[in-house]
């Protein structure tokens, strides 16, 4: 039992992380109906950031957190602005194909910055772990479920409280008719990318601790949280966080209970499986279109 | 009148360099200088083109400069086999050095022993060397001597039931491998054996199912960052059990990864790496400290064990070089018999042993204490 719940809490930590990098790719999905490769390459860049201000250069943790997600939210306006607001009228697949582009470019720049050796990073609140009924937990996984909380629900109430959540949201149900009422689509567009890609920074710093910083750890972030993205929905940010956390659980309980070696392909199972039975996610609405 | 001119200035000037240089010996050498295991690949690079210009300064090999072509396989089995092409093919060297790794090594075999070219490689796999292949040799330490070190250690401290936590690469399973054949020779029984990718960054499932178990030790084979990470996760469960490692984490980088959790771990190493340590009278203790000073002093840093497998791959080479000339069947024979000191053993090669080690010069077993590594005596 004690295992199980061990499990579980390993699946929580992991959860809270997919869940969000999938809350990325529906926010910037909701916006530009765009399924943005790079997200995961974000998550890299806030760890690496994180590594070098707090790891190496020993700058006071608040500076180091916001000056690395401050960056990466730079480079995502810099990634919207270059690669994706010239290309803004050509389809849907041809934009998803860019921002491949840019997940390669941006993983080979980390390489020449960083090298390709893994960066430690040490924990925010120190190392000792401590006992909680039968189950031993890290300072840190307890920040990064709390983090994870808080920024779901920051982005809720941003969404459905705020002027520009709610416009946010009209642009994603139809950016035509959202013009027509005076929304202007290209800013939302360009601020979709930084809070997405900030977010993801946010994630990346907060796991930096536990899974080391390497220039190459967003692909499969990115992979997972893509899979829990549309696990849960992919318009819809609760089922992100949903996604997110039963792909965590059930990854961890899989590796624990049956076997190790196949705990990536979880999620990938889980993908195929709602991509051929329910294509609309746990909690999205059902869409068809001609593409 | 012109063109003349210039047909004899080329004719002196190409006959004068002819004339002036004995033909260099021209070797390969493949390491994995950038990827994963960069860390081990940049030591070796560094120490070969550090030893051939020290070489190439005493008057090279019988008068022959020695010319070495590097080039990176990345840690990654395609780009080895596209390299070693390049080399055999198109530069047509008379040997090849390395690779780094026991999985690019395995993969290229079958090639040099289609173009019959000799390979000395620096990868610790015992697969590379058993069954002997009369083109292939290895400098590393073969893992089954490295765990034969760690049993023999757990058998005198009445260690009896471990479990074995190893990454599913070619080190990793080639060390699983060894770990479960010696096992009963040193009357231990493995109650746990589990598996982790070389990617992964939490391997609390495993080791949740490892402490159920209660083993009285936990042998971790891999190399960085996994072994860190284990390494953190299981002082963050709180399981007390001694730790092991494998050599593949003789160096400051896992130290860095694992910080607090480092501390207490055993592993057997490269005496390289406690040089000071050593009683005076090892026979390899003033090679060992030259060796040190020498990268230092041209690279500013340690070499870490890993470099040391390339110089002990040049040492064995340069010397079937000088019995063999530049025929590569000739210098497969000459490295057949060859006898040196090197930095991580005394090797004694014969047709039927590739790697020439014997398990008492070969390692050490060193404990990580407050990051620094401490030479256990026996």
């Amino acid at each position: 039992m004690s295992e199980f719940l061990q499990f579980l809490i390993s699946g929580l930590t992991n959860g809270a992380i997919y869940a969000l990098i999938a809350l990325g790719f529906t926010i910037i999905y909701n916006t530009t109906e765009v399924i943005n490769f790079a997200q995961g390459e974000f998550v890299m860049l806030g760890a690496m950031f994180m590594a070098t201000f707090w790891g190496k250069l020993n700058w006071p943790l608040p500076l180091a957190f916001l000056a690395a997600v401050g960056l990466t939210a730079m480079v995502g306006i810099l990634v919207e602005r270059l690669a994706i607001y010239p290309a803004r009228h050509a389809d849907t697949i041809t934009l998803i194909i860019i921002t491949i582009g840019v997940s390669i470019l941006l993983k080979g720049l980390a390489m020449f910055l960083w090298g390709k050796d893994s960066l430690p990073v040490p924990p925010f609140l120190g190392q000792e772990p401590f006992h909680l009924l039968s189950i031993t937990l890290v300072p840190q996984s307890i920040l990064v479920l709390a983090t994870s909380i808080l920024a779901v629900i920051g982005l809720e109430t941003f969404f459905k409280r705020s002027i520009y959540g709610k416009a946010m949201r009209a642009c994603s149900t139809n950016p035509l008719a959202a013009r027509l009422i005076g929304i202007r689509v290209e800013p939302l567009v360009l601020f979709s990318f930084a809070l997405s890609s900030g977010l993801s920074a946010l994630a990346g710093a907060v796991i930096a601790p536990i899974t080391f910083a390497t220039y190459d750890m967003g692909t499969i972030l990115g992979l997972k949280g893509f899979a829990a993205a549309v696990l849960g929905g992919l318009n819809s940010s609760t089922g992100a966080v949903v996604g997110g956390f039963i792909l965590g659980i059930l990854e961890s309980l899989a590796a624990g209970f049956i076997s190790s070696a196949y705990k990536d392909a979880v999620a990938f199972v889980l993908l195929l499986l709602m991509l051929f039975l329910r294509p609309q996610g746990l909690l999205g609405l059902k869409e068809i279109k001609k593409l | 009148m012109k063109k003349w001119s210039l047909l004899l200035v080329f004719i002196f000037w190409s006959s004068a360099s002819l004339v002036l240089a004995a033909k260099p010996y021209k070797i390969g050498a493949l390491f994995s200088i950038t990827g994963p295991t960069s860390f081990i690949g940049e030591p070796e690079r560094n120490t070969l083109v550090m030893l051939i210009e020290k070489i190439n300064k005493a008057g090279g090999i019988n008068g022959h400069p020695l010319q070495a072509i590097i080039y990176d396989t990345e840690g990654d089995e395609t780009n080895t086999l596209k390299k070693a092409t390049k080399l055999i093919i198109q530069d047509k060297v008379l040997a090849i050095i390395g690779p780094s790794r026991t999985g690019t090594t395995l993969a290229l075999i079958p090639f040099v022993e289609r173009y019959k070219v000799p390979l000395i490689s620096c990868a610790a796999g015992i697969k590379i060397v058993e069954p002997v292949r009369p083109w292939v040799f290895k400098t590393a330490q073969s893992d089954r001597l490295a765990v034969k070190k760690l049993y023999a250690y757990c058998k005198r401290h009445g260690i009896k039931r471990i479990a074995i936590i190893t990454v599913s690469n070619g080190f990793g399973q080639s060390g699983r491998e060894e770990l479960k054949h010696l096992a009963p020779e040193y009357g231990l029984e493995i109650v746990a054996d589990e598996i982790f990718g070389p990617k992964d960054v939490d391997m609390s499932p495993q080791l949740i199912r490892i402490r159920a178990k209660e083993p009285d030790a936990v042998i971790c084979w891999g190399t960085n960052p996994g072994p860190a990470i284990v390494a953190k996760n299981m002082r963050q469960l709180g399981m007390k059990q001694p730790l092991f490692m494998s050599h593949g984490v003789a160096s400051k980088r896992f130290i860095e990864l694992a910080g607090k959790a480092s501390e207490g771990v055993i592993l057997p190493a490269g005496k390289i790496l406690v040089a000071q340590q050593l009683p005076k009278s090892d026979p390899q203790r003033a090679l060992l400290l030259r060796y040190l000073a020498e990268y230092k002093a041209r690279y500013g840093k340690e070499p870490l064990t890993f470099g040391g497998h390339a110089y002990d791959a040049l040492l064995l080479l340069k010397q079937a070089l000088e019995k063999a000339g530049a025929d590569r069947d000739k210098i497969r024979q000459a490295l057949e018999h060859a006898h040196i000191v090197g930095i991580h053993g005394i090797f004694r090669m014969s047709p039927k042993d590739h790697n020439g080690l014997d398990p008492k010069e070969a390692f050490v077993l060193v404990r990580i204490q407050h990051g620094k590594w401490v030479m256990v005596k026996d």
